[in-house]
């Protein structure tokens, strides 16, 4: 099979198969890309998924651009991404037409009230795991509530808060000394 | 609709770039945008996260195409998706370059000891916001002052069988979509809306 074809079909799989987002990623991406097409090593994977995990955007899409630019330079990463991106596109579409079309059903309202309480307990969820990995010393605990109430007292743009955190960490880092 | 389009492109263009850490990472960006164009309430913004949860593929790409379609159609979700993993691919192909320079460099490394606490406290602020328009009645709080108005006893109860689900015993395990299948059954049992 032609090697673009492959790559937008196999990330095309993973994003299909994978719920709930980047870290329910990783073994699909092992599996896939590791073991059945050995286009990357596991210790590569694990290189992008940590830089992945620390540039901008989503997750998946950052690992996915990484290993198909490996294989098939540029157009190969953009190919990858488009893959891993297709069956969300499909998918959503698809329920985002149907929930608009009953929204208006006494069932489908009953549904999703009951639905947003776990949502909060779901975000609840991923905030203390992302506290417990994010907030390691005293500085991170101030920059993390200073972000927390600024954000929900200011009505900045998160923007603002994301340039101002990098440059602290950076001046913190500077003046403590390497 | 085409200044929608170009908005709807500008938007996630720097939802993707300055979003970092995950799906979640995208949810202060997406309530901003909601609060700035009207585009979706909050009550709609936690239905995507449901949703997002819910069916394959990255939750942070799930939510962008949920709202482009919300705003736009199929158009608009097509277009949300390529605007929010652009400035993820062209970072990334500019980084697979000199990779391991940037992943030990002093000040890659210090940007982002300020910049992860920072992405939580945000996750944060945004998941308080949700929970108030989810769970809480300010409104009838204010005219009424009785805690009973201010979040109902069912949801309240339904919150905290959750949190020990989630987090305790074996059933912590279990996919969130398990969790919200169940949630969506109690609430049409228990007529949580009230319809």
């Amino acid at each position: 099979m032609n090697v673009y074809l492959d790559l937008y079909l196999t990330f095309a799989r993973i994003g299909g198969l994978t719920f709930g987002g980047g870290y329910a990623m990783l073994p699909m991406l092992q599996k896939e890309i590791v073991e059945n097409r050995g286009w990357v090593s596991e210790e590569e994977l694990m290189d992008y998924y940590a830089i992945g995990q620390c540039t901008p955007g989503v997750i998946a899409v950052n690992t996915a651009t990484f290993v198909g630019r490996k294989i098939k330079g540029t157009p190969g990463g953009i190919l990858a991404t488009l893959g891993v991106v297709s069956p969300s596109f499909v998918i959503i579409s698809l329920i985002a037409a149907f929930i608009q079309n009953f929204a208006d059903l006494a069932v489908i309202k009953n549904a999703f009230a009951g639905i947003r309480v776990c949502v909060c307990v779901l975000i609840f969820n991923a905030v203390v795991k992302l506290f417990k990995k994010s907030v390691i010393d005293a500085p991170t605990l101030v920059i993390f509530l200073l972000i927390t109430i600024g954000s929900l007292l200011l009505d900045w743009s998160p923007i603002l808060f994301v340039i101002a955190a990098g440059t602290l960490g950076i001046l913190l880092k500077v003046i403590g000394g390497k | 609709m085409w200044e929608i389009y170009l908005r709807l492109i500008w938007e996630y263009f720097k939802t993707g770039l300055f979003a970092i850490g995950g799906g979640m990472a995208t949810l202060p960006f997406l309530n901003e945008i909601g609060e700035k164009t009207g585009w979706f309430t909050k009550a709609q913004l936690a239905d995507m996260i449901a949703v997002s949860e819910s069916t394959p593929g990255p939750i942070g790409i799930n939510m962008s195409t949920y709202i482009g379609f919300e705003v736009g159609g199929v158009p608009g979700s097509f277009l949300a998706t390529v605007a929010i993993i652009t400035p993820s691919i062209l970072v990334i192909l500019i980084i697979s370059r000199f990779l391991d320079k940037f992943k030990d460099n002093f000040y890659v490394q210090s940007a982002f000891y300020g910049l992860r606490p920072a992405s939580t406290g945000l996750i944060a602020a945004a998941g308080i916001g949700v929970v108030k328009i989810a769970m809480l009645n300010p409104d009838a709080w204010e005219v009424s002052g009785s805690l009973a108005d201010l979040v109902s006893a069912p949801s309240l109860f339904l919150a905290a069988a959750l949190l020990i689900a989630t987090n305790f015993g074996k059933l912590k395990k279990l996919h969130p979509v398990v969790f919200i299948a169940a949630s969506a059954g109690i609430g049409i049992l228990f007529r949580f809306a009230g319809a």
